[in-house]
């Protein structure tokens, strides 16, 4: 099998590796940030992601807006039903186990993948390529838009990052994790940056899925099938450490891609396997301090 | 105890039940009831929520079937075979688990599960997508015939009784007290000479152990092992019959497991709509039913009994 290794299928293998990784990234940065704040398991991450794509196909299909119009509305809208739901569902178990607030976004992951299923079918709707063409690179075809996902979703993820470990609004979103009493009495909207926060989480998810939108279909179950790993990767890197769940999120994209190459019939379970050695080998997390966990 | 009375009524409505209702259906729902308790004694007594349970109770339905289908020996042989297995799996992933708990618990194990599923998937003996067909079902004890539907569910009924007096000796065994301790507080358990973790372990491997003997029921019951019985929608599920029933209750998982089953089988003309049922009743039964229909059903009587008194 390996006599027949091109430069081109390896790289080309790399690249998907890329692109899935971006998406596993941006994917556990935001629920490593609600979870973070909230100490909420966004089960529902993977619906929302499946939304974004879904709003931006409708907008596309029902009123013609196009992409990058929908790279912008899509997330907003779909961070606006985030809003909706941190009120009336998460903020009633706030005081309860946490097993509560998870069993919550699961069936309210349920709801929506059914809803969306019943109206629209299970089979991919299909997304047109906002940019179309490539560039050669000599040992690969690089498509442009390809190029543009990767590139985006290093930004934002960067962005996201700079944000939240280097502005004042970062620190009083740190400081209100560790102890959001004492931010509340210098007068910080604690509740109201919580829900802010999960409507962010949420936003960046539905970014996901439009940028997802083109690459895969659109289609209904594309949110439960990546949340399976994304909860592997979060499990990887540690619960709540952002820097962790972005670098877990775009090495295991490579490592599942490099299996895919020496060995396809591994490829989807290469993630779990490297999840279960990190357990073993260090089961408090691999990006986490030893006193952070638990 | 005035339960017993309750009970014995039901067991004489269960020995009746087949000339009602179809078997199968039935014995779907006995299954169920093996897994949702065995479920429970993992939430409901040791505070462990497994969002992966369904990798015992699918792994074992294809364990049993490729058992029966390959050796041919007895059922009850094949259903036990499957348990096994499945507390197997379930040492091993309990040893990678039981470690951390809470939500860190229920994410490993969800994952797990899918890692389960994806091997099921590739491995030779399940036939891939098409699932493991023709389950025979074996002479019970190598010589009573239970082919048909009607005489087998006597062989699940059977089964389902012993499962649920065994769990119900578990919890009231000091073994269940001491879980039920760790549950509510877990560093004291350790203060007082305990290994939470062992314990928690234990009841980890017997948990998986009766849910694979759920699964093994399933696949004589259908004659058929499947993914579906391995994924999440189906950890999913047996989550809802626990919680809509009545976490911590003996009584909680088997009235779960009826209403959903009956529920599914009632909305499966319909499409989606028997999923995003379950998530509505999951949402309503977290938001304000937290107890479940048999815990509310307790605290009301119990409201009622104390009433008087005042």
């Amino acid at each position: 099998m390996l006599s027949n290794l091109t430069p081109q299928l390896f790289f080309g293998q790399m690249l998907i590796g890329l692109i899935n990784g971006s998406f596993y990234a941006m994917l556990s940065m935001g629920l490593a940030i609600i979870f973070g704040l909230m100490n909420v398991v966004n089960f529902a991450h993977g619906v929302q992601y499946m939304l974004g794509a879904f709003v931006a196909w409708l907008l596309l299909n029902m009123l013609g807006i196009n992409y990058w119009g929908a790279l912008v509305i899509a997330p907003i809208v779909v961070a606006c039903l985030g809003l909706v739901m941190e009120r009336l569902v998460l903020k009633p178990l706030q005081n309860l186990d946490h097993l509560y607030s998870l069993l919550a976004t699961y069936s309210v992951a349920l709801i929506v993948e059914g809803i969306v299923r019943q109206q629209y079918g299970s089979t991919g709707l299909p997304y047109q390529l906002p940019i179309s063409g490539g560039i050669n690179l000599g040992f690969m075809f690089m498509p442009w838009y390809r190029l543009w996902v990767v590139v985006f979703s290093l930004v934002t993820c960067l962005g996201t990052w700079l944000l939240i470990e280097h502005t004042k609004l970062g620190a009083y979103l740190r400081a209100a994790n560790e102890n959001p009493a004492i931010v509340e009495s210098f007068g910080i909207n604690v509740p109201r940056m919580v829900t802010l926060t999960y409507a962010f989480g949420v936003g960046l998810a539905a970014l996901s899925g439009v940028l997802a939108a083109p690459i895969y279909q659109v289609s209904p179950s594309m949110g439960s099938s990546i949340m399976i790993v994304i909860f592997a990767v979060v499990v990887i890197g540690g619960m709540g450490s952002i820097i962790g769940a972005v670098a877990t999120g775009y090495l295991l994209g490579l490592a599942e891609a490099l299996t895919k190459v020496f060995y396809p019939q591994g490829a989807n379970m290469v993630i779990f396997v490297v999840m279960i050695l990190a357990l073993v080998l260090r089961p408090r997390g691999i990006f986490t301090s030893s006193e952070a966990a638990r | 105890m005035t339960r017993w009375p309750m009970l014995l009524a039901l067991l004489a409505v269960a020995l009746v039940a087949p000339t009602v209702v179809y078997p199968v259906l039935l014995m779907t729902v006995l299954s169920f009831i093996v897994f949702a308790c065995s479920f429970n004694l993992l939430l409901g007594y040791a505070g462990l929520l497994c969002f992966g349970h369904a990798m015992f109770f699918g792994g074992a339905a294809y364990v049993t079937g490729w058992f029966l289908k390959t050796t041919g020996a007895s059922i009850e042989i094949g259903i036990l075979v499957g348990g096994l297995s499945a507390a197997a799996l379930g040492l091993l992933v309990g040893l990678v688990a039981v470690k951390r708990s809470g939500i860190q618990f229920a994410m490993i194990t969800f994952a797990i599960s899918q890692f389960v599923y994806f091997v099921l998937l590739q491995a030779p003996f399940t036939g891939g997508e098409d699932g493991l067909q023709r389950i025979p079902r074996t002479a019970l004890l190598g010589v009573v015939d239970v082919s048909k539907s009607g005489s087998l569910y006597y062989v699940v009924l059977g089964f389902t009784v012993l499962a649920v007096l065994f769990f119900y000796r578990v919890v009231h065994s000091p073994f269940g007290e001491i879980l039920k301790a760790i549950r509510d507080n877990e560093a004291r358990v350790e203060s007082l000479g305990f290994r939470p973790e062992r314990f928690k372990l234990i009841a980890f491997v017997i948990s998986a152990g009766m849910a694979g003997v759920a699964g093994g029921l399933k696949a004589v019951a259908f004659q058929i092992a499947t993914l579906t019985d391995v994924s999440w929608t189906v950890s999913g599920e047996v989550i809802l019959m626990t919680l809509l029933g009545g976490l911590g209750t003996l009584a909680g998982p088997m009235v779960g497991a009826v209403i959903i089953i009956g529920l599914n089988d009632f909305l499966s003309q319909f499409g989606e709509w028997s999923l995003i049922s379950q998530g509505v009743i999951m949402l309503v039964v977290i938001i304000f039913l937290r107890r479940g229909v048999v815990g509310e059903i307790d605290a009301f009587l119990r409201r009622k009994k104390v009433a008087p008194a005042r």
